[in-house]
């Protein structure tokens, strides 16, 4: 047959050859790599790492039951309660590693489940449009527009109080955002042709969409999943601070609780209040830093800027305005 | 080619433009020269990054960094736009040389109607009351053929020829003695292109204007242009009178771009367009940059770039083992 | 509202087509839910395609022939009419969705390279979806072999590294030649070609054009290739349709249509494209004037009328109905009536 034989490197030199990288296994997940070498990225990998290792190890860095009471009320920190007691006269210290346990399982597992869900109803709204679409879209909207804290309190209230009752009650409120986020990608992409090339090759409708689609979405997704964290932790502390939860399991939330139900400003105990307060301040930020590093990578217009800057300031080139002349001194 | 730089209109020498990137340089434009004397007009045809449009930025120097003009001249009748100031070049853009755009709804503000485009460009040039660059501007409408109706729309009204013939109004708005158009006519249908070249003669034909004409279509400048400058890689790879160029293609490359238009006319014949594609300019081939999908390649076409040479029909080619005169 | 046209290209003695195409409608409704009006995209279109025949559709943006194609490659829905696939109507027998068989016997590739493979899958998987989804390999090293003999068989060497590789890391025409090794799985005996070459570098093109046309040659394929461009029509299509305005408005062998056209259209279209070959022509350019109308609930009659040079007023009364000029070549114009 004479079709005449194109070769990969037929175009290029030997040392263009040898240059050409081999490309990761899996295509999707390209962000990831370039993330691990953004500080931002790094930074909050670990401080996330370093709650997680609390959590897991608590048995370990505060063996005994943080529910006991070891000591006087309100002691400020000594050598041997480094964060003080609280107004019942239980280990601050142990609490907040304790308390990680229940304040990072929720807010990660409700994270999970509001991206799935958004997911689902997101993608399904974006990719059959029609009246599928319409009545989505219109259950999305309507919960996005009910205020959150009180739908959130009305169902904490009358739903058996647990872990699992703040987790179903958080993801209902919070997964309307996801979805539309979801739903215009999905829109978008649908649209390109792989997609009908994909259909015209008889590929079933959840294949595509599972399959073909929201591999091009991963970035978009772990951002969401970080964002509904975020949310979850936050959301999952307040509920239990106003005493919507079960305040007699130990979690950051519920710590806050008690120093508040103590009136621990007015008693000056800031050590009830800081350690919990700061543990999950620190968990958002560390959060927040991967969301931010992600929308670098994935966003080239970002990630060009940055490397325009770099490369001017290396050539001492000032303006932007006119094509900078090398060969002259002025960048002008 | 030094020679004839005294009375061109512009004369680009050795001019090379290269993008800064992290991890090297990427020399977009090499080493290339050309010339443009007043009235003539000169096609710039090459693919996809053959440095084509670069050039033209680089002449209103309105390339933005990373792309830096990291060697050789541009002298527009002698004065050195290199050497220029912001202040300088904002004085010097639109009254000498416009650019009529590739994508006209890319060059086209979707919220200013497209009389205003025209004014706001005359006004800001040029001091003038209102009133006189809105006469003007309907006198430009008129002279590009669009219906003065159609004044006041906005750009989305508009068919895609219009929007064109829009944007070369607003190339023209200060009467430049130089218009560059980068791929004008890409973007449209095959019958409103016809026409656009027709408008774009008949313009020049009465205003006087020298034109740098860039396309992929070496098809469209048989009609439009004196001379055509090929390109390939960045560099300029043959140079000569457009019929010259037609008749008697001496390049490998461009014998293979003739080889890829089949005719409408005329015997069917097999073509082969050129195998390969065209080089990544992160790393382009070693020697005369064409030789890895060059039929006639030797070895000594990988070690160095040729040297270019002149024929007494003021023909250009760089190429070691240049086709001669006839062959087709 | 016209009478459904006769079926057109017909032939004494000629073979039982593969594809016949009768009265294909699109409207596309538009505006509020209230007060909805239509674009007539596609109005009435007819035409065959034999066995192992190239056809090229030619037309200029608003045509149709993009929404034509998407109807006979099921990726849209027919407003009206009937797509008969080896003597079966499959809009009639398969209603709400295409039948993997009639999939494995129509692909289509797309004009965009660059969108018509899924950036984050490999070039192997993009070869072996359709390969599993039609049973055409059922074991990892059946796959394997059959994606490596597509690959070679468009011209990608060596196959196995391409396999591996992503759409990001080829160039625009190896990313064509995919789409024509994804359509060949399935072993289909037609392939859509929405102007595959139109958005690929000049020198490359031919090089796709080539394959398509050894494709015909070797495996009996037919083809409908989509452009704009007359000249490439010319050069791979057996036979050539002119779309203007959703309407097909002359068909027949490309150079008996190139030498002789007879709709004016078709004559503009011509005397448009440019030549290196032919020298100055602009003095013979056949102008039209205006642009093309708009598709919103169309008057009736010619859609070229408003800017034919030899319009008359029977042109704005009806459509034309076919006229066949001789055996191959048949027109819809007022003149010939």
């Amino acid at each position: 047959m004479n079709i005449p034989q194109i070769s990969v490197t037929e175009a290029q030199t030997p040392e263009v050859r040898s240059k050409i990288r081999r490309a990761p296994r899996l295509a999707q997940f390209d962000w990831f790599t370039r993330m691990l070498r953004d500080p931002k990225a790094v930074i909050g990998l670990v401080i996330l790492a370093i709650f997680l290792l609390m959590a897991v190890f608590a048995p370990v860095i505060a063996p005994k039951d943080p529910n006991r009471i070891v000591g006087r009320a309100n002691q400020a920190p000594t050598a041997k309660f480094i964060f003080g007691t609280t107004g019942q006269g239980k280990d601050v210290f142990a609490q907040m590693v304790w308390g990680a346990r229940l304040s990072l399982g929720t807010g990660f597992l409700t994270g999970a489940l509001i991206t799935l869900l958004s997911l689902a109803l997101g993608m399904t709204a974006g990719y059959f449009r029609g009246w599928v679409d319409g009545v989505l879209s219109t259950a999305t909207n309507v919960f996005l527009i009910i205020p959150g804290l009180p739908l959130l309190i009305t169902l904490a209230m009358y739903l058996p109080p647990g872990a699992m009752t703040i987790i179903i009650v958080l993801s209902v409120t919070g997964w309307a955002w996801g979805a539309r986020v979801f739903r215009a990608q999905t829109l978008t992409l649908r649209e390109k042709d792989f997609v009908s090339a994909a259909v015209v090759s008889g590929e079933s409708t959840f294949n595509i969409i599972f399959r073909e689609i929201l591999p091009n979405m991963t970035s978009l997704v772990v951002s969401s999943f970080f964002g509904s964290v975020i949310y979850a932790i936050g959301a999952d502390a307040g509920l239990a601070f106003l005493g919507f939860e079960n305040v007699s399991i130990v979690s950051w939330g519920t710590m806050l609780f008690w120093a508040g139900n103590n009136s621990a400003l007015l008693t000056g105990a800031w050590w009830t209040i800081l350690p919990p307060g700061l543990c999950i301040a620190l968990v958002a930020f560390a959060t927040t830093m991967l969301i931010y590093s992600l929308d670098e990578v994935t966003n080239p217009r970002l990630r060009s800027e940055k490397e325009i800057d770099s490369v001017l300031k290396r050539f001492h080139i000032r303006s932007r305005r006119s094509t900078p002349v090398l060969r002259h001194e002025r960048g002008g | 080619m030094n020679a004839e730089d005294k009375g061109a209109l512009l004369a680009v020498r050795d001019l090379s433009v290269e993008y800064l990137t992290p991890r090297g340089a990427v020399k977009a434009v090499d080493h290339v020269s050309f010339q443009i004397q007043p009235g003539e007009v000169v096609g710039l045809a090459g693919e996809s990054g053959s440095g084509k449009s670069t050039i033209a930025h680089s002449v209103l120097r309105i390339l933005r960094p990373p792309a830096v003009i990291s060697g050789g001249e541009i002298l527009f009748r002698g004065d050195d736009i290199l050497g220029m100031t912001q202040q300088q070049l904002e004085a010097f853009r639109w009254k000498n040389v416009a650019l009529v755009f590739q994508s006209a709804m890319n060059a086209l503000n979707p919220v200013v109607s497209v009389v205003d485009q025209v004014t706001d460009t005359m006004m800001v040039h040029q001091k003038m009351p209102r009133k006189e660059a809105e006469a003007r501007a309907t006198e430009l409408f008129r002279v590009v053929g669009i219906d003065p109706a159609r004044l006041h729309s906005y750009p989305h009204e508009l068919s895609g020829g219009m929007r064109q013939r829009a944007v070369i109004a607003i190339a023209m708005a200060l009467n430049p003695p130089l218009l560059i158009m980068d791929e004008p006519t890409t973007a449209l249908d095959v019958v409103v292109q016809k026409e656009i070249l027709r408008q774009i003669i008949a313009l020049k034909r009465d205003f006087g204007f020298s034109i740098l004409f860039i396309t992929h279509d070496l098809s469209l400048l048989v009609e439009l242009a004196d001379t055509i400058a090929i390109m390939y890689a960045g560099q300029i790879v043959e140079q000569a009178g457009s019929r010259e160029l037609f008749d008697h293609p001496r390049h490998h490359y461009t014998q293979g771009l003739m080889n890829s238009f089949p005719s409408i006319s005329g015997p069917k014949r097999r073509l082969t367009g050129i195998p390969g594609a065209p080089p990544d300019m992160v790393a382009p081939p070693s020697g005369c940059r064409f030789h890895p999908r060059c039929l006639a390649a030797q070895a000594c076409c990988a070690e160095k770039v040729p040297a270019p040479t002149m024929d007494e029909n003021g023909h250009h080619v760089v190429c070691y083992f240049p086709l001669e005169g006839g062959e087709r | 509202m016209t009478q459904s046209a006769p079926i057109v290209n017909e032939k004494e003695g000629e073979r039982f087509p593969l594809l016949e195409v009768q009265g294909l409608t699109k409207h596309f409704p538009m505006g509020t839910f209230f007060k909805t009006r239509f674009v007539h995209a596609v109005e009435d279109v007819s035409f065959k395609v034999q066995r192992g025949e190239v056809v090229a559709l030619v037309g200029e943006s608003g045509s149709g022939k993009s929404t034509t194609i998407r109807m006979v490659a099921r990726l849209i829905d027919a407003t009206r009419g009937s797509i008969v696939y080896q003597g079966e109507d499959v809009l009639h027998t398969e209603r709400t969705h295409a039948s993997l068989r009639y999939r494995s016997k129509v692909q289509m590739i797309f004009q965009d390279p660059f969108s018509s493979l899924n950036g984050v899958k490999s070039i192997g998987h993009h070869l072996e979806r359709p390969l599993q989804i039609h049973g055409k390999a059922t074991t990892r090293a059946e796959i394997r072999s059959r994606v490596e003999e597509l690959l070679t068989s468009v011209g990608l060497n060596p196959a196995w590294e391409f396999a591996g590789k992503y759409p990001h890391e080829l160039s625009g025409g190896q990313r064509q030649r995919v789409a024509i090794a994804r359509a060949l799985a399935v072993e289909p005996e037609l392939i859509l070609a929405d102007e595959p070459i139109s958005m690929l570098d000049v020198s490359i093109r031919m090089g796709v054009l080539n394959l398509i046309e050894a494709l015909k040659e070797e495996n009996q394929i037919a083809f409908i290739y989509i452009t704009h461009d007359l000249a490439s029509a010319r050069y791979i299509g057996d036979k050539t349709m002119v779309m203007y305005a959703g309407r097909m408005v002359e068909g027949g062998e490309s150079e008996e249509l190139m030498h002789h056209p007879a709709h004016p259209y078709t004559r503009v279209l011509i005397s448009a494209v440019p030549d290196p070959h032919a020298g100055l022509r602009t003095n013979q350019a056949v102008a039209a004037r205006g642009e093309i109308p708009s598709l919103i609930e169309p008057p009736p009659g010619c859609p070229f009328a408003p800017r034919c040079a030899q319009v008359m007023p029977a042109c704005r009364e009806a459509m034309p109905p076919v006229r066949w000029l001789n055996d191959a070549h048949w027109v819809r114009c007022m003149l010939y009536e």
